[in-house]
C-alpha cells in the first residue's frame, strides 16, 4: 500500500471542556440530560452568545454516548434557536444577548407549570395558587434573614 | 490503505445460512460508515454467525455480502486489511509475551500505530514482556482489543467484547471505541448481551432472536417508540382497541399497555371512553428488547 493511513482519530478538541455527565440512572432520556444541561450552561452565562461548544462527535467522545444522540440534542437546540451549527465551521451558541436571561426565564416557566399541574390535582386553583406562592415566598424571605 | 468515502461500512443482504440445527434466514442487514451498531441477542440468537459469515469465515447459502466496499467472501484477503475482528474464543500463542504479538501484528499490517499501542498498554493496565500464558482472562481479552485497536481498522468487528472484563476496563474499552468514531470514516459492529453499553454507545441497533432479524433501526427512533402506559379504568369502562398495542395486562381497574409506535394522540381515544391515562413510561433498551423478542416469538409459525 503506497498511501500512508491519516490518523485523525484524536480530532477532539481539548481546549472546549464542557463538563456534562449523562446517567443512566437518571429517568431522562440521554438526549434530554444533554439539552438540558447544555442550555443550563448558557442559561447561567458560563457559555456565552457566539461562544463555540464542542462539535457533534467531540461531545459524543468526551461523553462516550452515542453520535445519533448528541445529534438529536443539537438539532432541538438549534431548532429552538439556542445554538447553531455551521457547516464545516464548527458549532456555537446563538449570538443572541438575551439568550441567557431568557432560557433562565424557560426554565422557571417550566418550574412552574409543573406546580400548576400538581395543584390542579390537589383542587388549588387561581388566586388560592397565587395565595400559596406569596405564602412560600415570605417564608423563604424570613428563613434567610 | 486510504479509507474509501463509502456509504455502508458493510452490508448483508438476504444472507442466509443453515446448520443442522439452527437457521439464519434471510438477514439483511447494513451499518452507515461512522457509525456504531451493537447487535443484540439472546445466547444461540445467531450474532456470532452473522458476525462469522460478515468475516468471511463461514460461507452463506444465500444472499450477498459487502464489507468496506469489498465482496465477501470473494474479496475477504482486501477487506481484511482494514478489517479488525476480535471475538471471544480467539487465542493468542502462549509460548509468546504480547510484545511478541506486537511485533507480529505490526508486521503485518502497515497501519499499525505504535504509539496509540502504547497508550493503551497503559490504559488497559497490560505489560509488554507479560507471556500470553500467565495472561488471565480479563487480560487476555485485553490485550487481543489492543491488537485490533492499534491497527486503526476503518471496521471493527467485535463478538461480545466486554464480557469477561471488569467495570474499569469495560469503562476504558468504551472510551476507546468512541474515540474511533471521532473519526467519521470509521465504523464498529458490536455483539453483545449488555444492553446498557448497547444504549450507552451504539448508532443503530438490530436485535436478533432465534436466526432472525427482530428489528434494526436507529437508537434514538428504538426509544422514541416505545412507551408503557399506564391506564385507570373506572368500572363500567370498556378500553377502546388502538392500533400498536404490543402488549397488554388488564386488571380489574388497571390496565398497563406497551406499545411501539408511541403517540401523544393515544392518551385523547383512551380517555374518550372514560379511561384515565395515569402514567406514560419510557422503556430502556433491555425492556425494549424483551418485547421485541417476546413479540416475534408469538409471531412465530410453530
Amino acid at each position: 500500500m503506497a498511501d500512508r493511513p491519516v490518523h485523525t482519530v484524536h480530532t477532539v478538541n481539548t481546549d472546549m471542556h464542557i463538563a456534562i455527565q449523562v446517567s443512566q440512572t437518571d429517568p431522562r432520556p440521554m438526549y434530554l440530560q444533554i439539552k438540558e444541561q447544555l442550555r443550563h450552561r448558557i442559561a447561567v452565562g458560563e457559555l456565552k452568545p457566539g461562544a463555540e461548544i464542542p462539535s457533534i462527535r467531540a461531545l459524543a467522545v468526551a461523553t462516550r454516548v452515542s453520535v445519533i444522540t448528541i445529534k438529536r440534542a443539537y438539532l432541538e437546540l438549534e431548532l429552538e434557536g439556542v445554538i447553531l451549527t455551521r457547516q464545516g465551521r464548527g458549532c456555537f451558541v446563538a449570538d443572541n444577548a438575551n439568550l441567557g436571561s431568557h432560557l433562565q426565564l424557560q426554565e422557571l416557566d417550566q418550574q412552574l407549570a409543573a406546580a400548576v399541574h400538581t395543584a390542579a390535582l390537589l383542587d388549588i386553583k387561581g388566586e388560592a395558587l397565587v395565595e400559596r406562592l406569596r405564602e412560600l415566598e415570605r417564608r423563604l424571605h424570613k428563613s434567610q434573614s | 490503505m486510504s479509507t474509501p468515502l463509502l456509504a455502508n461500512a458493510f452490508s448483508l443482504q438476504g444472507v442466509s445460512k443453515t446448520f443442522s440445527y439452527f437457521k439464519l434466514e434471510s438477514l439483511t442487514l447494513s451499518l452507515p460508515q461512522g457509525q456504531i451498531m451493537g447487535l443484540v441477542g439472546p445466547n444461540g440468537a445467531g450474532k456470532s454467525t452473522t458476525i462469522r459469515l460478515l468475516m468471511g469465515l463461514a460461507a452463506a447459502d444465500g444472499g450477498t455480502i459487502e464489507a468496506l466496499g469489498y465482496r465477501i467472501p470473494k474479496q475477504v484477503e482486501e477487506a481484511k486489511r482494514a478489517i479488525a475482528f476480535v471475538s471471544d474464543d480467539m487465542r493468542l500463542f502462549p509460548g509468546a509475551t504480547l510484545a511478541w504479538h506486537m511485533r507480529f501484528v505490526a508486521s503485518i499490517y502497515p497501519a499499525w500505530d505504535q504509539m496509540y499501542a502504547e497508550q493503551l498498554l497503559k490504559r488497559f493496565n497490560l505489560r509488554p514482556p507479560q507471556s500470553v500464558a500467565k495472561l488471565s482472562r480479563g487480560e487476555h481479552v485485553k490485550a487481543l482489543l489492543l491488537l485490533a485497536l492499534a491497527r486503526r481498522p476503518a471496521l471493527l468487528v467485535l463478538d461480545e467484547p466486554t464480557s469477561g472484563l471488569d467495570p474499569v476496563a469495560r469503562h476504558e474499552l468504551l472510551t476507546e471505541l468512541m474515540e474511533i468514531v471521532a473519526d467519521d470514516k470509521r465504523s464498529i459492529l458490536f455483539s453483545s448481551h449488555n444492553t446498557q453499553d448497547v444504549e450507552r454507545i451504539c448508532d443503530q441497533i438490530a436485535f436478533i432472536d432465534r436466526g432472525r432479524l427482530v428489528d434494526s433501526r436507529d437508537k434514538e427512533a428504538f426509544l422514541e417508540r416505545w412507551r408503557r402506559i399506564s391506564v385507570d379504568v373506572p368500572t363500567g369502562v370498556v378500553l377502546p382497541r388502538l392500533a400498536d398495542v404490543v402488549d397488554l395486562s388488564l386488571g380489574e381497574r388497571v390496565a398497563m399497555l406497551t406499545t411501539d409506535n408511541y403517540l401523544p394522540q393515544m392518551h385523547a381515544l383512551l380517555e374518550h371512553g372514560g379511561a384515565r391515562v395515569r402514567d406514560v413510561q419510557r422503556m430502556s433498551l433491555e425492556e425494549i428488547f424483551v418485547a421485541c423478542v417476546m413479540r416475534s416469538r408469538a409471531q412465530e409459525p410453530s
